[in-house]
């Protein structure tokens, strides 16, 4: 038996914090060494995740998962703020470190300079999103939430122009309305409960009388409703693609994880509150969140096939994804939700790396080349001495056009869900749960399973087609015939992602058993429940502290 | 009481949502301050509304909960009433970069064609 990680566990929200922290005390001149930092965090962050990804699946007394609880303060159990970890949470904190450290380094190029305090903003970011990962406490849910937000705010606005401003503007009014609907629906839940901690909740949600229960719900709903928001569901995501599409690249790339937020909090607290325990409200929204992921899977296809911009077209695919993850919570199987889970990381690393890939396609061509110019100028960058800058340290590649070339072929197959790839995969997981013997027993086929089946592959197929319209532009028939000056270590990045994707199709089996397991532990809460309700105090130390 | 409170945040949310409807910056930072002021209200009533009592209890005493003021929404308004107020600054900052950068106070950035 392993010990558990206890301290550990705290090690991906502090680790973040205190670099941001740090790097706010040095001038935006020492660039060098704030880009180490930063580094050294990102890395130091992936490696704690995939060690605690380790804990989650295989650190139990016999070899099996654990769910680990951290109590913040050492208070008694349910009235303790803490920190959970399962293996949602351990996968969700390595995709995190995965996207961040690749982005990281992608802007260290040149975004980075073009506006103050883009570290710092990055980490900040990360710290919130770990946080919102980790916890185990609704109204800690909205602070981290307001965390990652109020960095990201920062982010899309990096830059500056009238763009990022007039849809950074859009985007921080949106949310800012989403956060009043979150307020009110935990205010709601709490009133009818008086607990905010997840699992306790969950207990009580089955036990609640016929006056209670009607106001605890439409507080869920409107949790779902902000949550919602940050997914990009239809019709509540018009500012989605053009937020997106105006970020510079390395933020958009990170940005690829902030729907997934609400995908993650919407999958963790219906199978929660709503699961096999809720009593007379299981299954509650159910249908409507299958029915409102189909309409985003089918806004999203539209919006793909109608792009002119390549920013919008990786915009609109971000709208399919988080669709088809929605219609497969509101479907409610297991299977399937093990298919989406595997979904969701791979279509979250091919659309990271797909937004840093376009802003290297389109750098030959005039509209960004300006902005950049444009943004680098205002903030008092020479222009003439950053090309000679650029000469002189940066190493770039050869046979551009080939390397790009093949990285957006693979990103189609990624986005298309095409065999051999990782998202191929995925949907086949998908898909074969819903059809299989296994999973109906002796029902027959859901005809919802038919509704779900013909969207996931109609959007494939939608996908394909603008992905291979917008390749065709770019790279066989474009109109001007400038070749786009790309560094290695813009380059690597992007490759990295897209290895980690091939990986993810070789390692299919092992990602898949540990992705079945996950989905195991989300329908079936007890463990996790059961965990955080009897969490044991840590003993206090010789001097009255703690050990 | 509670008739006047609920009337209270009722007006303050149509008030709110309806100037976060309007196109001009001015009224949207405004309808989303009412619309957070609503809302901090909103999460004091769940505490239910007790006069003259104190939310927190003495040490060695006899308790009996009913005579105290529940202290967990007091804290969550803390925690919302910092939270909006710094979002709110930060949204007062791109309000104002948008204005200088497109020379007016709509929130698409241009004035609607007449």
């Amino acid at each position: 038996m392993m010990p558990g990680p206890t301290h550990l566990l705290i090690a991906p929200i502090l680790i973040p914090l205190a670099a941001g922290a740090l790097l706010l005390l040095f001038d935006e001149r020492e660039r060098r060494l704030k880009d180490t930092i930063s580094i050294v965090a990102c890395a130091a962050m992936l490696a704690v995740s995939i060690l605690l990804l380790g804990r989650s699946h295989t650190g139990g007394p016999d070899g099996d998962g654990s769910v680990y609880v951290y109590l913040l303060g050492n208070w008694p159990s349910p009235i303790a703020i803490n920190l959970v970890m399962d293996r949602l949470s351990a996968m969700m904190l390595v995709l995190t470190a995965v996207l961040a450290l690749p982005a990281f380094i992608f802007s260290t190029a040149r975004w980075e300079k073009a506006g103050t305090h883009f570290h710092s903003l990055f980490l900040f970011m990360l710290m919130g999103l770990n946080g919102a990962f980790l916890t185990g406490d609704l109204f800690n849910l909205f602070v981290f939430f307001e965390v990652l937000l109020a960095a990201s705010y920062g982010l899309v606005l990096h830059g500056s122009g009238a763009t990022r401003v007039k849809w950074g503007m859009h985007y921080i009014v949106i949310n800012l309305a989403a956060s009043v609907l979150f307020l009110i629906g935990v205010a709601m839940i709490y009133s009818e409960t008086g607990t905010l901690n997840m699992a306790q909740l969950a207990v009580l949600m089955g036990d609640l009388d016929t006056q209670s229960r009607p106001i605890a719900e439409a507080g869920a709903a409107l949790l779902g409703v902000a949550f919602m928001i940050k997914a990009g569901i239809w019709p509540l995501n018009f500012w989605l693609p053009n937020a997106y599409a105006a970020a510079v690249a390395p933020v958009a790339a990170i940005f690829a994880i902030m729907t997934k937020v609400g995908i993650y909090v919407l999958l963790r607290l219906t199978l929660l509150f709503f699961g096999i325990k809720a009593g007379g409200s299981n299954g509650f929204g159910a249908e409507l969140l299958f029915l409102a992921g189909l309409l985003t899977i089918l806004f999203g296809a539209i919006g793909v096939l109608a792009s002119q911009a390549l920013g919008r077209l990786a915009g609109y695919s971000v709208l399919i994804s988080s669709g088809t993850l929605l219609a497969a919570i509101g479907f409610a199987e297991d299977g399937v939700t093990a298919g989406a889970l595997f979904y969701l990381v791979t279509s979250t690393i091919s659309i990271s790396a797909l937004f840093m890939l376009i802003e290297l396609i389109e750098r030959g061509q005039d509209p960004a080349a300006n902005v950049l110019a444009v943004t680098l100028e205002a903030f008092g960058e020479d222009s003439e001495i950053e090309e000679i800058h650029e000469n002189e340290v940066g190493l770039a590649i050869p046979q551009t056009l080939a390397v790009l070339g093949v990285s957006f072929g693979l990103c189609t197959l990624l986005l298309a869900g095409l065999p051999p790839l990782s998202a191929f995969l995925a949907k086949f997981a998908m898909l074969s749960a819903m059809f299989s013997p296994e999973t109906l027993g002796s029902g027959s086929i859901r005809s919802s399973a038919w509704w779900l089946a013909s969207f996931l592959i109609f959007s494939g197929f939608a996908s394909l087609i603008a992905m291979s319209r917008a390749g065709i532009r770019s790279f066989w028939a474009p109109l001007e015939g400038v070749v786009p000056r790309v560094l290695l270590v813009e380059i690597a990045p992007v490759a990295a992602l897209l290895l980690v994707t091939v990986g993810l199709t070789i390692a299919a089996g092992p990602a898949m058993r540990f992705l079945d397991a996950t989905a195991d532990d989300l329908h079936e809460p007890d463990a996790y429940i059961d965990a955080v309700m009897n969490a044991v105090q840590a003993a206090p130390g010789p001097r009255g502290g703690i050990r | 009481m509670e008739l006047l409170l609920s009337l209270a945040i009722g007006i303050l949310v149509s008030s709110g949502v309806w100037l976060l409807l309007r196109p001009r910056t001015y009224q949207v930072i405004m309808g989303l301050s009412l619309l957070s002021y609503a809302v901090n209200l909103f999460i004091f009533a769940t505490g239910r509304l007790k006069i003259g009592a104190p939310p927190i209890v003495e040490k060695g005493t006899a308790i009996d909960p009913a005579n105290y003021a529940d202290p967990v929404p007091q804290a969550l308004i803390l925690t919302a009433i910092v939270i909006s107020f710094a979002t709110t600054a930060l949204f007062l900052v791109v309000l104002l970069a948008s204005r200088g950068i497109t020379g007016t106070d709509h929130v698409d950035g241009r004035e609607p064609e007449r």
